[in-house]
C-alpha cells in the first residue's frame, strides 16, 4: 500500500516534469493562432499570422538561405562523416585517441567558442562572411554528429555476411556495394536528417560567421525576438519547431535501438 | 591499412583545418594585444588574461558559476525522478518515453527561451490572467531578471540530464536489487543503497553536461535576463559584436573551454577507475 503511494506519487511529478518541458511549446504554437496582434487575449483562431509568413519577402530569402545551406552541409557532412566512420569501424589507427579526440572534440567544447573560432578564422584568412562561411560552419559541427550516428549503426551489424560475401569471392567493393551499403544505410540516412536538423536549427554558431545577405530562419527569428514581440515570430518559430520534431522522430525511428540489440547479445 | 587512412584522411583534415586551426588562432590572439579601433595586433601579452581579476569580471564569473551550479542541481531534482520513472516504465513505452524527453533537446534554445517570453513577459499569459482574475493590478515583472535566467536555463537543460541518468539506470544489474530485497530490504533501502549509488555515474555525466552547457550559454540570459544578467557568454558576444575586443573575448573562451575540458576529462578519468578492467582491454586492442 505504501509502496503504491510513493510509486504514484513519483509517476505524477514525472509527469508533472514533462507538462514543464511541453507547456511552453503548446502556447507558443497555440498563441499562432491566435487573431489578436497583442496577443495576450485569446481572439479567435486564424492562419493570417502563416499567410503573413507566405509574403514576407526576408522570411521567404531566409528560408531559401536555410534551406539551401542546410542542404549542402548535410551532403557534404554526410559523405565525409560516413567515410570516416566506416574507416574507423574497420581499421585500427597509431593515433587512434588523437583522431577520436579530434572527432568528438567539436561536440564537447562550447558551441559559442567554436562559433567564433570560425569567425577569427575566417576575419584572419580575409574570407568575406556570407552563405560560404555559414556552409563550411555547419558542415564543421555536422560531421562529428554523422560519425557518431553512422558508427552506431556500423557498430550493431553483424560482421557475418560481409564475411560470408568475401568467402563467396565478392570484391571488397562488391561487398561495399551489396553488404555494407545497404545494411548502414539506414544509419547513414539518420545521419544525414541528424545534419539537417543541427543545420537548419543552428543559431549560436550561425549568429558568429552569418553576413549581411546570408541571414537564416533563426538568425530572423533573433532579430525579430529583439525587436519585439509579434505573431508572426510565434507563426515562424513554430514552424521551426514542427519541422525539427519531424525531421528527429524519423532520425530516431531510423536508429537502431542500442537497448534491444544488447539484450540480443547476452 | 591504407584504404583505411584514404576514407578518414577528409574528415580529420576538414576538421583540423576548420577546428584545430581555429582554436590555435584564439589561442594566438587571446595573447595579442589590439589597436585602439579594434584591429589584433600580434604583441604578446598576459594582459587580456590579468583582466579577469577586475571586480566587474570577477562578479560575472561567480555569477556564472553560481547560475551553472544551481542549474545543475534543479535540473538533478527534476532530471533523476523523470529518468527513474521513464526506466520503469513497460518496456515498449520507454523508447518513446525517452523520445519525448529528448525532443525538445532538438528545438533551439532560442524558440525555447522564447517560448518563455510568450508566457512571462508583462502582456504575457500569466499576466494577462492574474489581471483578469483581479489578483494583481499591475503585471508582474516575471521576465528579463535573474530568475527568468534561471528558469530558462533549467528548461534548456533538462533533457542534458535526463539522457545520461537514464542509460545508467538502465543499464544496472537488477539481479543485485533482487538480492537486495532478498535479503530483506525495503524498497526505499534499495534505491537508497543499490541503485542510487549504482547510476552515480550517470549523474555525474548528466551533471557535467548541464554544468558546461550552462557556463558557455548566452542564448537564453540574452532573451529573457535583463541588463544585469550577462554572463560569461554575454561577456564573450559582447567582446566580439559590439566592444570589438577580440584578444579579451579570446581569452575569455579560451578560459571557458579548458574548464569544460577538464571537467570532461576529470569524468573519463573517473569512470574508467570504476570499471578498471574495461581499461586494459582497450589497451591490448
Amino acid at each position: 500500500m505504501k509502496k503504491n503511494w510513493r510509486s504514484s506519487a513519483l509517476f505524477a511529478y514525472s509527469l508533472a516534469i514533462l507538462a514543464f518541458l511541453y507547456l511552453p511549446l503548446l502556447i507558443l504554437t497555440l498563441y499562432s493562432f491566435n487573431d489578436s496582434r497583442i496577443n495576450a487575449v485569446w481572439t479567435g483562431f486564424t492562419f493570417k499570422w502563416y499567410i503573413a509568413l507566405l509574403h514576407n519577402q526576408r522570411v521567404l530569402e531566409a528560408l531559401t538561405n536555410s534551406l539551401m545551406i542546410a542542404a549542402v552541409s548535410t551532403f557534404v557532412s554526410t559523405i565525409l562523416g560516413t567515410m570516416a566512420a566506416l574507416a574507423l569501424n574497420r581499421y585500427t589507427y597509431k593515433y587512434k585517441a588523437v583522431i577520436n579526440g579530434l572527432l568528438y572534440l567539436p561536440i564537447l567544447i562550447p558551441e559559442i567558442v567554436m562559433g567564433l573560432s570560425l569567425l577569427v578564422l575566417f576575419s584572419q584568412t580575409s574570407v568575406p562572411l556570407g552563405k560560404v562561411t555559414l556552409i563550411l560552419a555547419h558542415i564543421t559541427f555536422c560531421l562529428s554528429f554523422v560519425i557518431i550516428t553512422v558508427n552506431a549503426r556500423l557498430e550493431g551489424m553483424h560482421k557475418d555476411l560481409e564475411q560470408a560475401a568475401s568467402d563467396l569471392y565478392a570484391t571488397p567493393w562488391q561487398t561495399f556495394r551489396y553488404i555494407t551499403f545497404p545494411l548502414a544505410l539506414p544509419g547513414i540516412v539518420a545521419g544525414a536528417l541528424i545534419a539537417f536538423t543541427l543545420s537548419i536549427d543552428d543559431f549560436v554558431i550561425s549568429f558568429f560567421v552569418a553576413g549581411p545577405n546570408s541571414t537564416t530562419l533563426p538568425l530572423y527569428v533573433y532579430a525579430m525576438v529583439k525587436r519585439g514581440i509579434s505573431p508572426e515570430i510565434n507563426a515562424l518559430s513554430t514552424v521551426l519547431m514542427f519541422a525539427t520534431i519531424s525531421l528527429i522522430i524519423i532520425a530516431q525511428v531510423l536508429q537502431p535501438q542500442h537497448t534491444s540489440s544488447k539484450k540480443e547479445k547476452e | 591499412m591504407r584504404k583505411g587512412k584514404l576514407l578518414v584522411a577528409p574528415a580529420i583534415s576538414w576538421l583540423i583545418f576548420f577546428f584545430g586551426v581555429p582554436m590555435l588562432i584564439v589561442i594566438a590572439v587571446s595573447f595579442a594585444a589590439r589597436t585602439p579601433y579594434g584591429q589584433v595586433i600580434f604583441n604578446f601579452t598576459f594582459a587580456n588574461y590579468q583582466r579577469f581579476l577586475e571586480p566587474l569580471y570577477i562578479r560575472i564569473f561567480v555569477d556564472t558559476v553560481f547560475t551553472a551550479l544551481v542549474t545543475t542541481l534543479i535540473t538533478f531534482c527534476m532530471g533523476y525522478p523523470l529518468a527513474y520513472s521513464i526506466s520503469k516504465l513497460p518496456h515498449k513505452w520507454q523508447q518513446p518515453g525517452l523520445i519525448l524527453v529528448m525532443i525538445p533537446f532538438w528545438i533551439n534554445f532560442l524558440i525555447r527561451s522564447y517560448a518563455w517570453v510568450v508566457i512571462l513577459r508583462s502582456q504575457g499569459l500569466i499576466n494577462t490572467l492574474l489581471l483578469k482574475l483581479g489578483w494583481i493590478t499591475q503585471p508582474l515583472p516575471l521576465l528579463y531578471n535573474d530568475y527568468a535566467v534561471m528558469l530558462g536555463m533549467v528548461y534548456a537543460l533538462l533533457p542534458f540530464m535526463v539522457l545520461p541518468i537514464y542509460v545508467s539506470i538502465e543499464q544496472l544489474d537488477h539481479r543485485l536489487l533482487e538480492a537486495a530485497s532478498d535479503l530483506g530490504a525495503k524498497p526505499f533501502t534499495a534505491f537508497r543503497k543499490v541503485t542510487f549509488p549504482l547510476t552515480l555515474p550517470g549523474v555525474a555525466a548528466g551533471s557535467i553536461l548541464v554544468f558546461i552547457s550552462s557556463l558557455g550559454m548566452f542564448v537564453v540570459p540574452d532573451v529573457m535576463g535583463g541588463a544585469k544578467s550577462a554572463l560569461i557568454g554575454n561577456l564573450i558576444q559582447n567582446q566580439f559584436l559590439s566592444a570589438r575586443d577580440w584578444p579579451f573575448g579570446s581569452s575569455l573562451s579560451i578560459v571557458l573551454a579548458v574548464l569544460a575540458l577538464v571537467l570532461i576529462v576529470l569524468y573519463y578519468k573517473a569512470i574508467q577507475k570504476q570499471e578498471g578492467g574495461t581499461n586494459n582491454e582497450e589497451k591490448l586492442a
